[in-house]
């Protein structure tokens, strides 16, 4: 393990166990007002300062810290496992089945992303706690992201339908869901990991840009996305340093999963 | 050699002297004029004008391109709120409120040189109340069926004729712009103080002063002080905060109050805080029968306590000190303090009591439970409030209105959608349990209210397009309505209104939040700019105002 591997899961280890203990660490919780100091810049009570209806940062950064992580690999194993299904299976029955396969991710992947999430956000029905909300982010995430993978899965499982080793498979008398599952799929396993990897800094930021958009996680509930949206009409990084914390940690864990990444890559 | 040089200069120095004095004779004879050579006021209009027809306009940029090249008949001063004369000298409404007799000036031409007169205004009155042009300046014209009548007594006396009496009908004139019926040049020629020269699409309108504006100062000097006006298209407020601070802009007509406070912060010459505007931020309930909620939501919102309870419940103080940085006042009702003549000043905001918004909801059969609150039959009080996404002192306001109905035990889900999903699920769908929205209000008439308050109109928030009204204070409402329109006395028209202001104070069926203060950013390069609360904030003088070259040297 090199250096700047080591580096990322230090990071990663550390921005994890400092979120799951929000709890104790910011006791005021994500949601209190702390109205008679709005905007209020960093002190003893409020280490980051409070935002502009004077909810504590430092709170909110962690409850946001916690939920952005948590639910990013959740939204990228629903989506991996998606892309698994209909990539790998397009891959490995080939023929039509590939092209019609190949034919759906294309056309799903030049949707405009940005307004089928808009579109589909305004559909959900209205009354669900920001809990809900957030969990129903993450899953449209999950349910609309899968195209890419499939594709590259697809032609990895296709690669694999040719092998010597699947061939010889089925001339032992191996077919159907057998010879998916027991050698097609395990040996697609490098490439589904590093998908899924790749997916999780995507959904990350995906849900920021919603979050900027005022459509991602439900109110009061922090995530990055809707901490980002502070940072509109900053016009001097001199005047409120302190506002940058949320883009700098964002910045530490992709670099961090990218650093990862790149390893598991390697590995692949 | 020498001597004929000396002949052929002093020769050219005598035609020079001669040809100063042609200029000279021709300045004096076209009228004194004072501008001040190469100054130019640059501001940015925030997307790109959908139109220089000033009959067809309906967007912010128009609008402002159409106010400062325009000439109308009446103007309403933005300071005073008063109606002044502009190409009319005098005007005469009749009693029964149908007819407007408008005397006009003599001796003013557009700014091609064709001459002004009656008929430009009868033309202009034609075009605008043609159904196929679909102007919305002309809507609010249309009175009754049948169509106008325009009879030119003189070149210089006109009388326009309407089917049914229009209330207000002279403040009406302040948005027609004068079209000439003869001008090859259409709509570009005009009669106010500027006329557009060049139009670069997605970049900049630039606007030359009008050498035949009529208007001159006391000392007599021909207005405008200004040789042009750049009006750069630019959507992000960033770019045009930072632009302005670096002095390529004089004037910032509407900024929002973090802006404010950090440019007050900077340079408190510059920023300027007008008071209340007429626009106010505000929430209400869905009460439409029909609407796909459950029946016990509705019963709670068709019930006057429970409205005014949630009312009592909002800090509105806490809205507008936090919200706004202090730049908005806690909102009173449909009119805003600063409407000086229609508002209804026996009425006061809604102080923030929640303890007198629990007995409200306690006499309504509701109760507290484990910090819950429950109505008669057991359900829990939940709802869920709609806005626009992306507006974030509305998105701020809505999380402080969850949380302070959180104290009474009211659990409010925050739903942000796109603005064409949340109009059709306000408008069309009715999908949707409370929306908060905003109202920005640029007459100062109740009639342009009409749309909101009758119970037959579309725009009828809480629940539109009623057959007859289903509730017997709206039935009043539509009655005070339609008399405040029919009555040409002011006085009984302020009457009727008041009443309305006083029964959406009773019954809450739009719960009024904060009116938001004018905020504007002026150059202090500008001289003379007074920043008010009606649209143009900072420009309505514009041909008065000038601009000192050094100080803007200097910024």
């Amino acid at each position: 393990m090199n250096a700047a591997r080591k580096l990322a899961w230090g990071l990663m280890l550390a921005v994890c166990a400092i979120s799951l203990a929000a709890n104790w660490l910011a006791p005021a919780g994500y949601a209190k007002q702390f109205r008679e100091a709005p905007s209020a810049p960093p002190s003893r009570q409020h280490l980051l300062g409070t935002d502009e209806i004077g909810r504590d940062r430092f709170a909110r950064i962690l409850y946001g810290t916690r939920i952005s992580l948590l639910l990013a690999p959740a939204a990228a194993l629903v989506s991996t496992a998606l892309a698994a299904l209909v990539g790998g299976l397009a891959g490995y029955l080939g023929g039509i089945w590939l092209r019609l396969a190949r034919g759906f991710t294309d056309l799903f992947l030049s949707l405009p992303w940005l307004f089928l999430l808009i579109t589909v956000r305004a559909l959900l029905p209205l009354n669900v706690s920001p809990l809900v909300s957030v969990l129903i982010t993450f899953l449209i995430l999950g349910l609309l992201g899968w195209a890419a993978s499939a594709r590259v899965l697809s032609t990895s499982a296709d690669a694999l339908r040719n092998s010597d080793f699947v061939l010889q498979a089925r001339a032992s008398g191996v077919h159907g869901p057998r010879l998916f599952l027991v050698h097609v799929l395990p040996n697609l396993k490098p490439v589904l990991y590093a998908q899924f990897w790749i997916s999780i800094p995507v959904f990350i930021l995906s849900e920021a840009n919603l979050g900027i958009l005022g459509l991602g996680v439900a109110e009061p509930l922090p995530s990055w996305g809707s901490l980002l949206r502070e940072l509109e009409g900053m016009i001097s990084f001199r005047e409120e340093p302190w506002r940058l914390v949320p883009l700098l940690l964002l910045i530490v864990v992709l670099t961090s999963f990218q650093t990862l990444l790149s390893n598991e890559e390697a590995t692949a | 050699m020498s001597m004929k040089m000396k002949m052929t200069g002093r020769r050219s120095f005598f035609l020079r002297l001669l040809f100063s004095f042609a200029l000279l004779l021709i300045a004096l004879a076209s009228g004194p004029a004072f501008s001040q050579n190469g100054t130019e006021l640059r501001f940015c209009l925030h997307s790109e004008p959908k139109t220089f027809d000033p009959l067809l306009v309906d967007d912010d940029a128009s609008l402002s391109i159409r106010y400062l090249t325009g000439g109308v008949l009446v103007r309403s001063n933005r300071h005073t709120q008063e109606l002044e004369p502009e190409l009319a000298e005098s005007w005469n409404v009749s009693k029964d409120g149908k007819q407007i007799a408008f005397k006009l000036r003599h001796g003013i031409a557009f700014s091609d040189g064709t001459p002004f007169s009656s008929e430009d205004v009868a033309f202009t009155m034609q075009r605008l109340m043609d159904p196929a042009l679909h102007s919305t300046t002309g809507d609010a014209f249309r009175s009754g069926s049948g169509a106008i009548g325009t009879k030119i007594i003189a070149p210089d006396q006109i009388s326009i004729i309407f089917p049914a009496p229009i209330a207000g009908l002279e403040r009406l004139f302040d948005q027609v712009a004068i079209m000439s019926a003869h001008s090859p040049k259409k709509e570009m020629a005009v009669l106010g103080p500027f006329m557009v020269v060049e139009y670069k699409a997605g970049s900049t309108v630039l606007l030359r002063r009008n050498p035949n504006y009529w208007k001159k100062d006391a000392q007599g000097r021909r207005l405008p002080y200004l040789d042009s006006v750049r009006l750069d298209v630019q959507s992000n407020r960033d770019v045009e905060m930072l632009r302005f601070k670096r002095g390529e802009l004089d004037l910032i007509n509407v900024i929002d109050s973090d802006y404010f406070d950090r440019l007050a912060a900077s340079s408190p010459n510059l920023a300027h805080d007008a008071g209340p505007t007429l626009d106010s931020d505000f929430m209400w309930f869905n009460q439409v029968a029909s609407a796909p909620i459950p029946d016990y939501k509705r019963a709670w919102f068709r019930d006057t306590n429970f409205r005014r309870a949630i009312s009592q419940a909002i800090n509105r103080d806490d809205l507008s000190r936090v919200v706004f940085n202090g730049h908005a006042q806690p909102a009173v009702g449909p009119v805003s303090p600063a409407n000086k003549f229609w508002f209804n000043s026996k009425l006061k905001a809604e102080p923030y009591r929640p303890e007198a918004a629990k007995q409200r909801l306690q006499a309504g059969g509701f109760h507290l439970q484990n910090g819950a609150l429950f109505d008669k039959d057991g359900h829990a009080v939940e709802f869920s409030i709609v806005t626009n996404a992306g507006n974030k002192s509305r998105e701020r306001m809505a999380v402080m209105v969850q949380e302070d109905l959180g104290k009474l035990g009211i659990k409010v889900n925050i739903v942000t959608l796109d603005f064409p999903s949340l109009i059709e699920r306000i408008s069309q769908k009715f999908n949707y349990e409370a929306a908060m929205l905003g109202f920005r209000n640029v007459d100062l008439d109740p009639n342009s209210q009409m749309t909101i308050w009758l119970s037959t109109a579309e725009d009828h928030a809480w629940n539109p397009q009623q057959k007859s009204p289903e509730t017997a204070w709206e039935a009043e409402i539509d009655r005070l309505m339609h008399t405040q329109a029919s009555a040409a006395d002011p006085k009984k028209r302020k009457e009727s209104f008041d009443r309305v202001q006083e029964i959406v104070a009773e019954q809450a069926p739009i719960i009024y939040l904060v009116n938001q203060n004018a905020l504007s950013a002026v150059s202090s390069a500008v001289e003379g700019a007074s920043p008010g609360i009606l649209h143009p904030q900072t420009f309505w003088n514009a041909e008065r105002l000038t601009l000192n070259p050094t100080t803007r040297a200097s910024r």
